[in-house]
């Protein structure tokens, strides 16, 4: 009797262990997938970014002509028939028009601006011949970088094998704004553009959000109202983000007559987009502050105010403070919303207040990834993978913060 | 209708002792639909201590919070009848809720001290009335509140320290410190003792007999024989309804109502 009880056991024993089994692996394996599209897609972004980081220039012996060039107005100088003649020094025997014009192409247009402001900041180079530093354009850059091209660049070839080419950290990419020239393209303009928008986003939806979280958390009475506006609330956080684009065209432009394309507007966009997930986590954060510590302020005779302020506030912002980082990663990453009140123009200049056009790093990778220049697919990735470090970074500190500030009882 | 309000016929001998503080005149609470207390009428005397016993979801509890007003905090509560502090019903309109509060303190049923140090869980009250007009004062203040809640030996080195790192019993009696320090006339215990271990309870079992010198203590609580440790006037409770009041020696040993009795005796709750 005993013996066929034991056996049954064992049988329904290891069933039920293999069926554990089974659902671990089920678990890891879901895990591996998911871990596995992560690292292909990083990994992806980065093997078609990095190559945006470096540029190529080539050294060359520059005459700076005085004929060329007035000492009393260097601004005005030749630059581009100086930088021209430099580079066909090294190759005289190419004499044909096409030829020529093709040997030129391999310089940036930056080259004769560089040199330019060289000559500027020190008129004394006028006259002599010093070894220059020329940038060179994307397709000579990318040739250089193993590009398979449909023909060789012979110029290139010769320059390399004489040593006059040199690859640099492309500093450039970090301080210059948009341009259609892909070797002079930075995201400094979209990045700052970012900062700007962002930054009136939380200043305008973080007090906000906080004060009607707690206002419905703490003070509301709960009757149909309430009810209504919370219902409310967690529905707008699902609204598509492009409506939110076509409310900020309809009130904030078209209403109120603000400036297009500004970060001013764009942020008062992002508030109203973040503002859902804002109140929805800081109400999450309130309602998770024990009852009793509440209780025990109103005990000693704490009106509801303080009780909140003194109390319920301070325990939940790490909580609060967590949901608006979120929130504000969110508002970073965010494009279509932007795209409708113009902040999606091609704006070559860094914006210097909040109502200069602008764009911003989400918008300028769609913008790149959109132009026909190859050298344009590494730029994408590389801002994309700048976009990726802000948005790490931001969730670093919220992890750090809430860390720091969590209390445990 | 008898059985439900009892005409209590002859008065606890503690009330001829003592001055009434509270009374509840025929109250009526209501959760929603729910009716939690039923016609309740009761005395509670000055420097002596209450106990309301009963058993689970019988409404002491609630009665408890509704002499402090702090039901006013939970939606759909409401209340008929009056409860009237030292012959002033405390549900008028010009009552303040907030000032009947620091009257009225209460020592809830978990030890909940603010996550701050044991200074300033006791310094917070004073503070918020204005209870104090400088720094010393307040010190001062505090300390008094700690000895008086037996606490002040145990804590004196580590004022500064966070008062969650207490141990249970002594969290309950900075609690007790907290109330104090407002110079409340009643105080009132919700259970005070039941997330306790037996040495800790029978330290704030001692501390409410010291403090019943001076203030009007009412205190809940699920153990009889705590209630009859440590009161004075006993009040049971069974189903909303507040079946009998009596001096606690008399209620223990001759019950007057049966439910009351089959309580006692262990045979329901």
């Amino acid at each position: 009797m005993t013996d066929t009880l034991l056996k049954d056991d064992k049988i329904f024993l290891a069933k039920r262990y293999s069926a554990e089994r089974r659902f671990k692996f089920y678990g890891g394996a879901a895990l591996a997938i998911t871990t596995a599209f992560l690292l292909f897609l990083l990994l992806d972004i980065c093997r078609k970014g990095i190559p945006a980081f470096i540029e190529h220039h080539v050294n060359l012996p520059v005459l700076i002509d005085s004929t060329k060039v007035d000492a009393s107005d260097p601004a005005s100088g030749d630059f581009e028939g100086i930088v021209k003649a430099a580079l066909r020094a090294q190759f005289p025997d190419v004499t044909d028009r096409v030829e020529k014009k093709k040997l030129v192409g391999i310089l940036s247009q930056s080259a004769s601006s560089d040199l330019r402001r060289a000559v500027i900041n020190n008129p004394k180079l006028i006259g002599q011949t010093i070894t220059s530093s020329l940038l060179l354009s994307d397709n000579a850059d990318l040739y250089l970088k193993g590009a398979e091209g449909d023909e060789k660049i012979a110029s290139l070839d010769t320059l390399r094998s004489k040593n006059m080419i040199e690859s640099r950290f492309a500093w450039r990419f970090f301080t210059n704004g948009d341009s259609r020239e892909p070797e002079q393209a930075g995201i400094l303009g979209a990045l700052i553009g970012s900062l700007l928008t962002v930054a009136i986003a939380l200043s305008l939806g973080l007090p906000l959000g906080v004060a009607a979280a707690v206002y419905l958390e703490q003070f509301a009475r709960k009757n149909g109202w309430t009810d209504l506006i919370e219902v409310n609330i967690n529905n707008l956080a699902a609204v598509p983000s492009i409506i939110f684009g076509l409310l900020g065209l309809a009130i904030f432009l078209n209403v109120f007559g603000l400036p297009r394309s500004a970060p001013l507007v764009g942020g008062l966009v992002l508030a109203l987009l973040v503002l859902p997930t804002i109140i929805i986590a800081a109400r999450a954060a309130l309602r998770a502050v024990p009852p009793s510590i509440k209780e025990a302020a109103l005990g000693v005779g704490a009106s509801q105010q303080q009780a909140v302020l003194h109390h319920v506030l301070p325990l939940a912002l790490p909580g609060i403070l967590t949901g608006a980082i979120l929130g504000l990663a969110r508002a970073f990453g965010e494009t279509a919303p932007l795209l409708m009140i113009g902040m999606v123009a091609f704006i070559a200049d860094v914006p210097h207040g909040f109502t200069d056009a602008a764009t911003v790093l989400p918008v300028q990778v769609f913008l790149w990834s959109d132009l026909p220049e190859i050298a344009f697919q590494s730029k994408t990735a590389a801002a994309i993978m700048v976009l990726i470090v802000v948005l790490f970074a931001l969730n670093a500190i919220a992890i750090y913060l809430r860390r720091k500030f969590e209390r445990r009882w | 209708m008898d059985q439900l309000s009892p005409q209590v016929a002859e008065l606890p001998r503690i009330m001829s002792e003592r001055t009434i503080r509270i009374s509840a005149e025929d109250v009526n609470i209501y959760y929603g639909e729910k009716h939690a207390i039923k016609n309740l009428s009761v005395n509670i005397p000055d420097k002596a201590v209450s106990a309301f016993i009963g058993p689970s979801g019988c409404g002491k509890s609630t009665f408890l919070r509704a002499i402090n007003r702090m039901n006013d905090t939970i939606p759909n509560c409401r209340l008929t009848g009056d409860v009237k502090l030292d012959g002033k019903s405390i549900y008028d309109k010009d009552v303040d809720v907030v000032q009947l509060r620091s009257h009225v303190g209460m020592v809830f049923q978990k030890p909940n001290p603010f996550p701050k140090s044991i200074f300033e869980n006791v310094a917070y009250g004073p503070r918020i009335h204005g209870l104090t007009k400088n720094k010393t004062d307040l010190e001062g203040m505090v300390v008094a509140s700690l000895k008086k809640a037996g606490l002040f030996e145990e804590v004196k080195d580590r004022l500064h320290q966070s008062g969650t790192g207490l141990s249970g019993g002594q969290q309950q009696r900075l609690c007790i410190a907290r109330a104090i320090a407002v110079n409340p006339e009643v105080i009132l215990m919700d259970e005070p003792c039941s997330a306790l271990d037996p040495i800790a309870t029978a330290r704030i079992e001692e501390l409410i007999d010291e403090l019943r010198q001076n203030y009007c203590i009412i205190i809940v609580t699920h153990s009889m024989q705590q209630a009859a440790r440590v009161s004075q006037l006993t009040a049971f409770f069974h189903l909303g309804i507040l079946v009998e009041t009596g001096d606690t020696d008399e209620m223990f040993t001759s019950p007057k109502d049966k439910r009351t009795q089959d309580y006692i005796t262990g045979r329901f709750g």
